[in-house]
């Protein structure tokens, strides 16, 4: 690990445990977000972690950005870090100006929601988007709307939610609709520049696996500390054997899917658009990880593990949430099953070798 | 909280690999052009001797360990390099790899000299075989209950005992013993050696046990008067526990605990190719996403390795979960492809004949090489539970 990422990663975590109080999760709960919270994330420059320092951000890359959104599924932050640190990529890949925090995106669903229009000498937005994290409370949400065949990003300031909702965790999921709204020239790229539609999904499924490794260490922590501080029977329960066998598999899941997830990282960081098969793998594996780990956590828990009172339901309810978020494992899994029919029984072992040869990078 | 890292850190291969990796494929194309061996069922669990020479000729036996015992002196990852491309392509590989991969490390941190001079270059050329001698007939998992005994005689050491599944000791020409020097009074664990033993000695019986599978590739070997001189012995008497180092992390953490049900996933791949459907396609992405995982997981370890760690908890987490992979893959394969699909196949087409070896020799994974139960204690140890 850099320096540089030792560092980051070090702020991230002290900072994250200081601001993921009872308080700031009750906060959360309603559907709010924390102001306070967010400002000590701009404060400490994480927020915009992924701009030059010039642009008070801290200059990291990729990997860095990554590493703190690990530590932020860890803690369960109840905030839109990682869907600003996707915002401030895409403003970068389509040479737009940088923004405030915090940010959201879309679409979210791996399909076109959206479409520019051009009338009157004016951008006019149309479409409606779904399931847009945090979108009650963005600054800005930076989409992918469709024009004259080509894809534009843009900037939509301060933007509507015609419709809440939620995950399983009750972080915000907005449904946007926008008909023929106005939007400056200066908020929208160069049409055919930036990311397309596809590059969202697999950079949103990155972001979600890191997370979700991060979530399921946590998990994989409270569940080892619980059974051996819970007593019945006259001894801690993890000392019976079979508590053990299945904190074992829960170990054995946790450990499979920060393999992946760390794989991935590694492959985006080098190059992000020739890494969607590794990504893809990871989704899919820490996706099954995640639902492996979060019931063997609860059972371990009993019934302490069903209060919301008690922490763990903070890292299950966001797994839950979070592998269906970006595509799901079935999803994901279906996208490698059509890429290695490609190339067949014969070709199988030098496509896992070397997926960066043996892929386009676009979703099919 | 102190907890093992249980975060197999990214590890990359040298920038040697490369070449090495080619050098390997081209390699597999010619024998295979040649007829010197078929991909098929069983694939690289086949005993064939002239296979381990060539091997050994091309110096991918013993690749880590010193030029003077006949080594090349690389490193842990192009070891693991040369290692996942053979298996990968089934080649067979049993008649050297118990003796590259356990009883050659073992010989060159705990044996003797003459050992070393005589034994590893035979290995390395890959020309002896060895089998390693641990289960008893009362005694699987509780290796420590163990009976087989030697007893002290001028010069060396009478063995008395009976071994079981012994894997390849009909064509092995070495045996690694595991078996008692002084009583289990003191303690369960303390008293246990190791010997080497020359199966051409007298006083060695071997007795096939067929598998279910109808294959003979375990043994029961009775040993009755059997003298073993004290060169032979490994390390110190009666610290053959202690000396349990890097080989099990070794053993555990290989490619071939999640590459051995390969064959058929492949035959899937074809068939997805042939007929696509979206439950097809799920569940063969699924099964790849796996793949590649372990390899990142087998990976990782070869690399702490190289660092001189001990991974012996996360090469127990490799071993589960591959284990259950390759247990997996038939079931999914009948699941998606059914008997009327695999029945209407060529004649030449391999996919019923790796699923019918696949699918009968999956309860053997999980118990072979430490129980599921005994590598979960194990990582349950490492987590502080035990």
């Amino acid at each position: 690990m850099s320096e540089m990422r030792e560092l980051l990663v070090d702020t991230a975590t002290r900072q994250f445990a200081d601001l993921c109080t009872n308080a700031a999760f009750d906060v959360a709960e309603t559907g709010s977000l924390d102001l306070r919270l967010w400002q000590a994330l701009e404060d400490t420059g994480l927020a915009a972690a992924t701009q030059s320092e010039a642009r008070g951000g801290a200059g990291a890359d990729l990997g860095d950005a990554l590493a703190v959104v690990r530590e932020a599924g860890s803690a369960g932050l109840p905030a839109p870090l990682a869907e600003t640190l996707i915002a401030e990529l895409m403003l970068a890949s389509a040479s737009l100006p940088p923004l405030a925090g915090p940010l959201s995106v879309g679409p979210v669903l791996g399909r076109s929601e959206l479409e520019l229009k051009r009338a009157n000498n004016a951008w006019q937005l149309h479409g409606t988007m779904k399931r847009i994290p945090w979108g009650r409370h963005a600054h800005a949400v930076v989409a992918l709307a469709e024009y004259d065949g080509k894809n534009a990003t843009v900037v939509v300031q301060h933007p509507a939610v015609s419709r809440q909702s939620a995950n399983y965790a009750r972080e915000p999921r907005d449904t946007m609709h926008f008909d023929g709204l106005l939007i400056p020239d200066g908020d929208v790229s160069v049409p055919g520049s930036g990311m397309s539609v596809d590059q969202l999904q697999v950079t949103g499924a990155l972001f979600r696996s890191v997370a979700m490794a991060g979530a399921l260490f946590r998990t994989l922590q409270t569940t080892v500390e619980y059974a051996m501080q819970r007593q019945q029977f006259g001894r801690p329960i993890g000392k019976f054997q079979a508590i053990q066998q299945q904190v074992a598999i829960l170990a054995s899941q946790v450990a499979a899917a920060n393999a992946a997830a760390d794989a991935a990282v590694e492959a985006a960081t080098h190059d992000l658009a020739a890494a969607t098969f590794e990504i893809a793998a990871a989704k899919t594996r820490v996706g099954e990880a995640a639902g492996i780990a979060a019931a063997i956590a609860h059972q371990v828990h009993g019934a302490m593990g069903f209060s919301y009172e008690y922490s763990l339901q903070r890292s299950t309810r966001r797994l839950w949430s979070w592998r269906d978020e970006f595509g799901s494992e079935a999803e994901w899994a279906a996208w490698i099953g059509k890429t290695v029919a490609r190339v067949g029984g014969r070709g199988l072992w030098a496509f896992v070798t070397s997926p960066v040869k043996n892929v386009s990078s676009a979703k099919t | 909280m102190v907890m093992p890292s249980f975060r197999f850190a990214k590890t990359s291969f040298p920038s040697a690999a490369a070449e090495l990796r080619e050098q390997v494929r081209q390699f597999v194309t010619e024998q295979e052009a040649c007829g010197s061996f078929v991909c098929g069922p069983g694939s690289w669990t086949r005993f064939d001797a002239d296979m381990s020479a060539k091997i050994g000729a091309q110096g991918w036996i013993g690749m880590t360990w010193p030029k003077r015992y006949g080594g090349h002196e690389r490193s842990a990852l192009e070891r693991y390099v040369v290692t996942e491309e053979l298996l990968a392509a089934g080649v067979p590989l049993r008649a050297h790899y118990s003796a590259d991969r356990q009883i050659g490390p073992l010989i060159l941190q705990f044996g003797n000299e003459e050992q070393r001079r005589r034994l590893l270059p035979l290995i390395a050329a890959g020309k002896c075989a060895c089998a390693i001698g641990l289960s008893e007939p009362d005694s699987g998992s509780d290796l420590a209950a163990m009976r087989t005994r030697a007893t002290r005689v001028d010069g060396g050491w009478r063995v008395e005992g009976r071994k079981m599944w012994i894997g390849h000791a009909h064509k092995a020409q070495i045996l690694n013993l595991f078996l008692r020097t002084s009583s289990t009074e003191e303690s369960r664990h303390s008293g246990i050696s190791r010997f080497l033993i020359d199966m051409s000695w007298p006083g060695i019986t071997v007795r096939p046990i067929i598998n279910l599978h109808g294959d003979h590739d375990y043994n029961e070997v009775v040993f009755d008067d059997l003298f073993v001189p004290d060169n032979m012995v490994v390390g110190e008497i009666g610290q053959a526990w202690s000396q349990l180092g890097s080989d099990l992390a070794y053993e555990r953490s290989a490619p071939d605990r999640w590459l051995g049900a390969f064959e058929t996933l492949k035959c899937m791949i074809d068939e997805l190719a042939r007929r696509p459907g979206p439950r097809q396609e799920e569940a063969c992405g699924r099964l790849v996403a796996h793949l590649w995982t372990f390899r990142e997981m087998s990976l990782s370890i070869a690399g702490m390795l190289e660092r001189g760690q001990l991974p012996n908890v996360e090469a127990a987490v490799v071993k589960d979960l591959g284990t259950a992979f390759d247990q997996e893959i038939p079931n999914v394969a009948r699941s998606l492809f059914s008997e009327s699909m695999r029945a209407d196949l060529d004649d030449d087409n391999l996919f019923e004949a790796v699923l019918d070896y696949d699918l009968l020799y999956a309860p053997s994974l999980s118990i072979k090489g430490g129980t599921r139960e005994m590598l979960r204690n194990a990582i349950a140890r490492g987590l502080g539970l035990r």
